[in-house]
């Protein structure tokens, strides 16, 4: 059924579209762009030397109603979550994945109880580690894998999330060839979050309401300049 | 669900008494316009992005079968399975066979309209499936028994203090004196109620904003973050969505987004955009174990290499509707079926045809607004003409009116006969009005005259006065 039903579907549209090119050419184009992958009109917005682009990446997350610290070296990151826990008068716990930079930190110096793995649904606060940064928009680029439990982007009341100086790009388009270069072209992991602030609705008579299904508060934390 | 789009104008009717509705209609001016405004405004590229944007369509859609091919291919390497429906039934049948196989009791929604073309709630229901919405718009208008008003704000069409009468009535666990009186509150609560479903779904359905051929990826564009919890937690991922969706690399998904987001919600960027590529790895710690992607044609192919293909570019942001004053005045239930406003009257008729869906095409003022606010620069107004005239050569208009064009028609392809006709019928209608200088009542025109009075003509023709201006130079 199904096999049949995608010939009937491509044969379709090869009629209603073909005739107008010879299929040769035609599969030429469309391999020529897959390969390319122009990246089209890119904003002047994000287009700025490092420290500047670091500024809008914090001014634009701020917009989006995320709140952002900025700390010179991972050193300071346990510091920098138990402080901002602390400021929201929040219970000083915390549940993170198992990514080898998150690992690293010694959080023995702070009163902070870790828990490991993808989020119950229980945990208050969340930790993930981005692997990229839009400073155009101030949003987050989190990859799914052993390292990043997805379900710690959406469930946790919370979410705190590092990103480094070095990840943070002016546009989306600059972060692609990043990704082929570590996957491969045309693969990609099983989920690729971008988060822009902390979620939201307007559901009801279109007033903006933060905190809808996912954390109510996104706090980042940039590390290095 | 049923079509009641032939009786738009009742249904019109109805709404524009309807008190409540017209209350609620209001936030879709004040929440929408503005915001998109100041949003593109920011951008000082946006219009060149439009381009772009419409670019990237064009070309898609000139190559679709090569790029469903690449998409198809990419989803399969990642493992996941790709069902090709050619239509509403095929479409529900497969999402069962999926379900019945997997014996789901429940499933889990985020937000689609490719659900809401195929029924697929009431679908599953009648086989003994569970659907639970989880965008708040859309479990709103699930414990109402209605279906949604508007592409990206399902419930615009309910008031707040409706809501509270509703989560009183359906969620009888808790307490009955609890406040409920803030919106936030009434938030609070959905959100409670969601987080037990989504784990115990066996299934999580979702739409899909993009397809991206590059990589096999599908892409959902949310704020609230329901979506992602719908597609993580389910065992299962199942994503609807139809062959137009396509765009060929990641790249061009960057420069959509772009303009999506503010001509949605006037956002610069929506909270979470999130791309999804096959099902959970061996070693990843969460995600669903099987990715499968329905991809529905339901009269598109058909309407490729026609004058409706433009509207194969939409990608359903709600400007045209939020921009549209008849959107305005009698809200999306009006047009009778899934999607209302300028896109539906041009995208209904062609996807369960113009007998079904005949007077859509002239729910509109022709203002252009719509065509100028659509991001992918679809001309609106010129495709709801095609299809008037479409409806005219077949015959489905009333005879009245028919008789009234073909009259006209006669006269407007003879432009002596004409002047010379008007210039005799102008000064006697101006006679016949009176000293009050309007018609409550004229034969032929009880449509216009049953709500309002025509007002008489002046005295000459506008080609008559438009000779004596000196060709429109003395009004300069
Ligand atoms: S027709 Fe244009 S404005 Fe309307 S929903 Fe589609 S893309 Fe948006």
């Amino acid at each position: 059924m199904t096999a049949s039903s995608r010939d009937a579907i491509l044969s379709r549209v090869r009629h209603a579209i073909g005739g107008r090119v010879h299929d040769e050419a035609r599969r030429e184009v469309v391999a020529m762009r897959l390969a390319e992958a122009p990246a089209g009109v890119i904003p002047a917005r994000g287009q700025r030397p490092r420290a500047e682009l670091l500024e809008l990446f914090c001014t634009m997350a701020g917009r989006a109603s995320a709140s952002v610290t900025r700390i010179a070296g991972y050193d300071g990151v346990p510091e920098a979550v138990a402080e901002w826990l602390r400021a929201a008068n929040l219970p000083a716990t915390l549940r993170l994945g198992a990514d080898p930079r998150l690992a690293a930190l010694d959080f023995s110096a702070t009163a902070l109880q870790l828990s490991h793995g993808a989020s119950s649904g229980d945990d208050l606060n969340g930790l993930s580690h981005a692997d990229g940064g839009i400073a155009e928009t101030g949003t987050l680029m989190l990859l799914s894998g052993a390292d990043n439990p997805t379900s710690l982007n959406f469930l946790p009341e919370n979410h705190i999330v590092l990103v480094h100086a070095d990840d943070v790009v002016g546009d989306m388009e600059a972060l692609w060839p990043r990704l082929r270069a570590r996957f491969g072209k045309g693969l990609m992991p099983r989920s690729v979050n971008f988060v822009t602030g902390p979620s939201r609705s307007a559901d009801i008579e279109q007033t903006l309401l933060l905190g809808a299904h996912g954390p109510r508060a996104l706090h980042v934390i940039l590390i290095g300049d | 669900m049923q079509i009641t789009s032939h009786t738009f104008k009742a249904n019109g009717v109805k709404a524009l008494a309807d008190v409540d509705l017209q209350r609620a209609l209001g936030h879709v001016e004040k929440g929408f316009i503005e915001k998109r405004q100041m949003a593109v405004d920011a951008l000082p590229e946006f219009d060149a992005l439009r381009d772009r944007a419409v670019a990237i369509k064009t070309h898609v859609l000139k190559h679709l079968d090569l790029y469903l091919e690449t998409y198809a291919k990419a989803v399969e390497a990642a493992g996941g399975t790709v069902h090709w429906a050619e239509d509403a039934d095929h479409a529900r049948r497969i999402v069962l066979d999926i379900a019945r196989r997997r014996n789901a009791k429940t499933v889990t929604k985020g937000k689609t309209m490719i659900s809401e073309e195929i029924g697929l709630n009431a679908f599953l229901e009648e086989n003994g499936i569970t659907p639970i919405e989880t965008d708040l718009g859309e479990y709103i208008i699930q414990l109402r028994g209605e279906h949604p008003s508007h592409i990206i704000a399902p419930a615009v069409h309910v008031n707040r203090d409706q809501v509270e009468a509703d989560f009183r009535r359906v969620h009888v666990d808790l307490a009955p004196d609890r406040d409920l009186t803030e919106p936030v509150l009434l938030l609070a609560e959905a959100r409670q109620m969601l987080r037990q479903a989504y784990g115990k779904a066996d299934i999580g359905i979702t739409g899909a904003n993009f397809l991206v051929a590059e990589t096999g990826t599908s892409v959902i564009v949310t704020n609230e973050g329901n979506g992602d919890l719908t597609q993580l937690l389910g065992k299962c991922h199942v994503v609807l969505a139809s062959i137009e969706k396509i765009v060929p690399t990641l790249e061009d998904l960057s420069q959509i987004l772009r303009v999506l987001a503010r001509s949605a919600t006037g956002q610069e960027m929506s909270v979470y955009t999130t791309l999804s590529t096959g099902p959970r790895r061996s070693d990843d710690p969460d995600g669903p174990e099987e990715y499968h992607v329905v991809l529905l044609d339901n009269g598109r192919s058909n309407m490729l290499g026609t004058e409706f293909e433009e509207m194969l570019r939409c990608i359903r942001c709600g400007a045209c509707m939020n921009h549209c004053p008849v959107y305005h005045a009698v809200g999306g239930h009006s047009y009778g079926w899934v999607y209302p406003g300028p896109m539906g009257a041009v995208l209904t008729p062609s996807l369960i045809g113009v007998d079904k869906a005949g007077h859509l095409p002239n729910a509109s003022t022709f203002c252009g607004r719509c065509e100028s606010v659509c991001p992918m620069k679809i001309p609106l107004p010129k495709l709801m003409r095609h299809w008037r005239e479409k409806e005219f050569e077949s015959h489905l208009q009333p005879r009245a009116q028919r008789w009234g064009l073909g009259v006209w028609a006669f006269f407007a392809t003879r432009p002596r006969l004409y002047r010379l006709a008007t210039s005799f019928v102008v000064p006697l209608l101006s006679r016949l009005a009176g000293s009050r200088r309007r018609f409550a009542s004229l034969p032929l025109a009880e449509g216009w005259t049953q709500w309002r009075d025509l007002p008489a003509p002046e005295g000459r023709t506008f080609m008559q006065q438009w000779a004596e201006t000196n060709g429109g130079e003395d009004l300069v």
